[in-house]
């Protein structure tokens, strides 16, 4: 690690205040980062640790759930509202990670974390334009299982690492910010880039803005909803593809939909298209496979992930059974 | 700054950029919380942190300031070794032993959390009670590897000190 000053913010605006500079990071649980710093892929010289700032989850008026930022990604898990109210986070969460690192990691890490790409973390051997912009990109002709297949530039082709995020893009989660300029509030579609020219900002945050806390809307089908995650081994690992989906059936025919895929962009991928073709449709095994062919169809696959469209259909399909039969897991 | 290790107040290092695994390995010469891959993939610095399991390497001993840290040195009584290491030795929990601390620390962790209903990934009903089954527990202690592939015999040791009363 490169030498950094250490400073710990009580609240927001003591956060804001201090983490204002150039070089400064703000530091949650530590799971990514105290990585990237070892692997000096990170070298701030200075870290503002939030990790001690409110982590309440709180009932909205309208109905859903305030979730501070530095709850910690158990705790949000175990959260009975979430647990019984959008159960398809609850899963996501529980699929991410080990329960270790879930004790440690916090809500605003989690949505602030780097992709896992090898080729990224490789500072001594490898081409990065997330870590070097400018310098290329070896994954693009390189290993390239874990890969995006939709939104890619010619820049970049990393993955967005996140389960969690997965669930939140589909939930319509509102993401509070606040910094030098005061605060806002993103829409959670709005927090993520694709990778563009600019593959080494993730998000749309500028820098000092510090994340709050995410809200969760009501929504009526979140207690028909799940997450799927298709990996290489049967836990702890990053997915290959993953599935966040809600569903209301009326009668034979889907009255509300909610889909998202993880491991497939650089971002959380909300699958609009998906959603319109099926939103009034008949809730059958072809419709499904159809919604995800269409949501695919600009798939520009690599070498090593050429499975992934199919692969992310059918766990679509499966997933979107599962719910119209009933089933929760 | 400070903290409290196995009972012991203790000062926290000047270097904000020690871990909390260097920290207990280097400077308090707590050597049996061990280093495997130094980056979060294996589970074998996994330490008790206000009795919850984290990664020691992925820590910095400054955020732990004012918080109790527990290792496997402190789990053992003056005359005796805990239930869990004893069911390790009887099930054949271990080969080479390096994984063992951080697998006995984390499922200390497990078993508080499975006792206050936090579900996981293979729980089919999200709002029911946990029962440690063997299934749980296969989910539950993925984050410690074990190259020696002793992951059985520590399933038994686990399920016969920590969930003695769930049937096989």
């Amino acid at each position: 690690m490169t030498p950094f000053t250490y400073l710990r913010a009580t609240d927001a605006s003591e956060a804001v205040r201090l983490g204002a500079g150039a070089g400064t990071a703000f530091l949650g649980g530590g799971t990514n980062l105290v990585d990237l710093l070892r692997e000096t892929v990170a070298r701030p010289e200075r870290l503002v640790d939030v990790s001690g700032l409110p982590a309440t989850i709180e009932e909205t008026e309208a109905g859903g759930l305030m979730i501070g930022a530095a709850v910690r990604n158990t705790a949000l898990a175990e959260h009975r509202a979430v647990r019984t109210r959008y159960p398809m986070l609850a899963r996501a969460i529980l699929a991410g990670a080990s329960a270790q690192i879930r004790n440690m990691a916090t809500v605003g890490g989690n949505l602030t974390q780097r992709t896992r790409c090898t080729y990224f973390y490789d500072t001594d051997g490898s081409r990065c334009n997330k870590r070097l912009p400018g310098s290329g990109c070896d994954a693009r002709e390189g290993f390239n299982r874990i890969h995006a297949v939709l939104g890619a530039s010619e820049a970049c082709v990393a993955t967005h690492p996140s389960d969690m995020c997965v669930a939140l893009a589909a939930l319509d989660a509102l993401v509070h910010v606040t910094g030098p300029a005061g605060a806002r509030s993103i829409a959670f579609g709005d927090l993520h880039r694709l990778p563009g020219d600019a593959p080494d900002r993730d998000t749309t945050l500028a820098h000092g803005e510090l994340i709050q806390a995410v809200e969760l809307p009501p929504l009526a089908c979140g207690a028909t909803s799940t997450y799927r995650k298709v990996r290489d081994r049967a836990s702890y690992a990053f997915a290959l593809v993953s599935v966040a989906a809600a569903l209301a059936l009326d009668g034979d025919r889907i009255a509300d939909v909610r889909i998202a895929f993880g491991g497939v962009a650089h971002k959380p991928w909300r699958a609009t298209k998906a959603e319109a073709a099926l939103r009034g449709a008949e809730a059958t095994q072809q419709a499904f496979l159809d919604a995800a062919a269409l949501e695919f169809e600009d798939a520009t696959p690599l070498r090593d992930n050429a499975f992934k469209p199919a692969l992310a259909g059918r766990t679509l399909a499966a997933v979107l059974h599962a719910l119209a039969s009933g089933e929760t897991v | 700054m400070s903290l409290i290790v196995n009972g012991a107040r203790v000062s926290a290092p000047s270097d904000p950029r020690t871990s909390l695994l260097d920290l207990l390995r280097e400077e308090l010469r707590l050597t049996g919380t061990k280093k495997g891959c130094n980056q979060g993939a294996c589970g074998a610095c996994t330490v008790l942190v206000d009795g919850e399991r984290v990664l020691a390497c992925l820590t910095l001993a400054v955020q732990v300031d004012g918080r109790e840290v527990t290792t496997i040195e402190g789990l053992a009584g003056a005359d005796a070794l805990h239930p869990l290491q004893v069911a390790f030795i009887e099930h054949d929990g271990f080969q080479c032993g390096y994984c063992t601390p951080g697998q006995i620390c984390s499922a200390l962790g497990m078993a508080a959390e499975a006792a206050r209903g936090v579900p996981s990934h293979v729980s089919a009903d999200l709002a029911a009670e946990v029962t440690l089954s063997r299934e749980e527990i296969q989910e539950r202690m993925s984050g410690n590897l074990c190259r020696c592939g002793a992951h059985n015999g520590i399933i038994d040791a686990i399920r016969a000190t920590l969930a003695a009363e769930v049937p096989a």
